[in-house]
């Protein structure tokens, strides 16, 4: 296998982690959604804490874009 | 034809070129006026225009001194909510920072390019964003050592440690602090350029699709586009969100210098 063949399977494998990111980024708002039609009373006050994970969550999968950028553009 | 077709280079959008003052130079670097440079300043200039505005203190806010008072509400309730009242002195600065990223990040999206013109997001640079998150770190080492001396080091050792433990948690805690201005710098940047990509290789399918011909236009095209529009309001409220989300992680990072766990 050629080295722009390879460089573009192993940026498509690195693509994988921004799905895994979808994955989490939905699990946040999804827990918050459920825990928040329980209590709505409570879920003004959360709304911090929700975008802490959110942005947790999120910069794993731009991680992954980025590894997937650098294997796309290798020289 | 719309434009000419050919092989999407969704990178191109990124160059920093100069604009005039090539030869500008202090010792031996160059400092001429880029396209970045631009951006930023029409930033600032925009943000002064917003807030000049909205500053004028009537007793009976209008429409603008309500929309301007309302961005000022919110960063100063973040800030009391997070830090409580010794937050207020950091106000001014974490709303800066807000308004900056969010004026910035929504530049970059401006749709001046029907008239010729080229958009540039400030804030698709490690650069620019790495130097914030550095600014930002900064006045959180500042403020921790001002306040506390060499006690700020409790921070990195939580209440209830039982002594063995102590060596481990300290080095896994000072790790999980020294990464910060990293993470606080790469999500920014990878966010604005992940979306700035995105869009820009959906309008290459656009561009492409209307060049290949009717049939393509139907299957391609189309769809693409209004893919796009959808992608064009989900970068919005990213630009919103990854501005929120830097003004909210600096008062979380002000609030553990300030009042150490």
């Amino acid at each position: 296998m050629d080295f722009a063949s390879a460089q573009v399977i192993g940026a498509g494998l690195a693509a994988i982690g921004v799905g895994a990111a979808a994955i989490g980024v939905g699990n946040v708002f999804g827990s918050f959604l459920e825990s928040a039609l329980r209590n709505p009373a409570a879920a003004d006050g959360q709304q911090g804490r929700l975008f802490i994970g959110f942005a947790a969550a999120e910069l794993l999968g731009l991680i992954a874009f980025a590894v997937a950028m650098i294997i796309l553009y290798a020289r | 034809m719309v434009a000419e077709s050919g092989k999407i280079d969704p990178m191109h959008q990124f160059l920093i070129e100069p604009l005039f003052g090539r030869d500008w130079a202090i010792a031996g670097q160059n400092i001429a006026f880029t396209n970045s440079a631009l951006w930023m300043v029409v930033t600032l200039a925009a943000l002064m225009l917003f807030m000049l505005g909205g500053m004028k203190r009537e007793l009976v806010p209008g429409r603008w001194q309500a929309m301007v008072e309302s961005f000022t509400g919110f960063i100063s309730g973040m800030m009391a909510t997070n830090i409580g009242p010794e937050g207020k002195k950091f106000t001014p600065y974490v709303f800066s920072l807000f308004m900056f990223i969010l004026i910035a990040n929504i530049m970059g999206m401006m749709p001046v390019g029907v008239v010729g013109l080229h958009p540039f997001a400030v804030t698709s640079h490690l650069t620019v964003t790495g130097l914030l998150a550095i600014l930002s770190f900064s006045i959180v080492l500042v403020v921790g050592f001002w306040r506390h001396g060499f006690h700020f080091f409790s921070l990195f050792v939580p209440h209830g440690t039982p002594v063995y433990m102590i060596p481990l948690i300290f080095v896994i805690e000072l790790f999980s602090f020294l990464i910060r201005p990293f993470s606080l710098g790469l999500r920014l940047f990878v966010a604005m350029t992940a979306g700035h990509i995105l869009m820009k290789v959906l309008a290459g399918f656009v561009i492409n699709g209307v060049n290949a011909g009717a049939l393509t236009v139907a299957i391609v095209s189309i769809p693409s586009f209004i893919l796009m529009i959808g992608i064009t309001l989900l970068e919005l409220l990213v630009c919103a969100i990854q501005a929120y989300v830097f003004a909210l992680l600096t008062s979380l990072y002000l609030n553990d210098a300030i009042n150490l766990h």
